[in-house]
């Protein structure tokens, strides 16, 4: 392989869309208001026309043959890298908000970065989905707010997911030795830098949204190396169903 | 199951730059910032537009159906009202 170092952050970027692009879309039909449940199914397919071109590209970088459907459709657990906070099952619509909330606050300075990127690809790339994902951060950070400074129980669920998700924020700015060089060669940024801005985004708006970051600093770790929740497995299922059971089909 | 509902809004969408607001039909949102989001997930996905207005149903006064005739009828007989009984003159085009 080319660039397997180049490879492995794609393919993370890519699983980390897919993921929750699929996870999202199963509140397609039961949204808690007609208006949101289109909210949600618009970001999802956002999400997963995101994860396509990356999971294409990682696939080119991979240099044999595969595409998109290929790395989504035909790879085990123990291959996705997305991280352990994507998989997460929904919840109740405050968890779901908060869970990408967290991520879009993560997504978007990534994004921002990666336009200076010097691989053309991850440039173009990054410049098509931070369009899309400017506006998911908008959507979230509204909704993050009306619930935390909403009602005494929309407070409450709100307060719930952030104490329940946080411990899986640390691992978004995961970063391998290898991931060191692309930095050095301008390819991606650095995280340390989109975890400064993340911070500054996610303070500010749960502050606006009266809510209170826990202080049990306790971080899992482990989907970028494959290692997943019990979760994976089943969202899997429903994921690669149809091309598990009827090979190369195509609908 | 609470049964307040969000206030209902109307939509308005320009569809390109030159032509007006037009509206394509309503939502319910909590306020006019979501209901913005609202309308631009539900009424704009597939290019419909590049601006929306949203203002709140009960801000619309309406005219009373009850009274189209007096409101509307009388001007049926004023055909004089419509500019066809003016000659065109030879120059001008694109009238």
């Amino acid at each position: 392989m080319k660039n397997e170092a180049l490879y492995n952050y794609v393919l993370r970027l890519g699983d980390d869309s897919l993921i929750l692009g699929q996870r999202l879309g199963e509140w397609c039909g039961h949204g808690p208001i007609l208006e949101e449940d289109i909210a949600m199914t618009n970001i999802s397919l956002d999400l997963i026309g995101q994860a396509m071109s990356l999971l294409d590209y990682a696939g080119e970088l991979d240099g044999q043959g595969k595409d998109h459907d290929a790395l989504a459709f035909l790879r085990f657990e123990n291959e996705y890298r997305n991280a352990l906070l994507l998989e997460q099952p929904n919840g109740d619509f405050a968890n779901t908000m908060m869970r990408q909330f967290l991520f879009d606050a993560f997504r978007k300075p990534l994004y921002e970065k990666l336009l200076d990127s010097t691989d053309q690809q991850i440039a173009a790339i990054a410049e098509k989905s931070l369009k899309e994902t400017r506006y998911h951060l908008k959507h979230t950070s509204e909704w993050v707010i009306r619930l935390g400074d909403g009602t005494d129980e929309s407070h409450q669920r709100a307060q719930t997911a952030l104490d329940l998700l946080w411990r899986y924020t640390d691992e978004l700015f995961f970063e391998t030795a290898d991931d060191v060089a692309l930095v050095a060669s301008g390819i991606v940024p650095s995280m340390n830098e989109i975890k400064t801005q993340w911070a500054k985004t996610v303070q500010s708006v749960l502050e606006e949204a009266t809510l209170v970051i826990p202080t049990n600093n306790w971080q899992f770790e482990g989907g970028r190396k494959g290692i997943h929740s019990e979760h994976l497995g089943f969202l899997l299922a429903d994921l690669q169903y149809m091309q598990r059971a009827y090979p190369n089909m195509k609908w | 199951m609470s049964n307040r509902e969000w206030p209902l809004w109307e939509v308005f969408i320009r569809s390109k730059q030159g032509l007006n607001h037009k509206h394509v039909g309503s939502l319910r949102a909590p306020d006019a910032t979501l209901a913005l989001a609202n309308a631009r997930d539900v009424y704009t996905r597939r290019s419909e537009g590049i601006s929306i207005w949203v203002i709140e149903s009960n801000n619309v006064h309406a005219s009373d159906p009850s009274d189209a005739d007096s409101l509307f009828e009388p001007s049926d007989t004023k055909v004089y009202r419509h500019p066809t009984f003016y000659e065109v003159p030879d120059g001008i085009k694109h009238m």
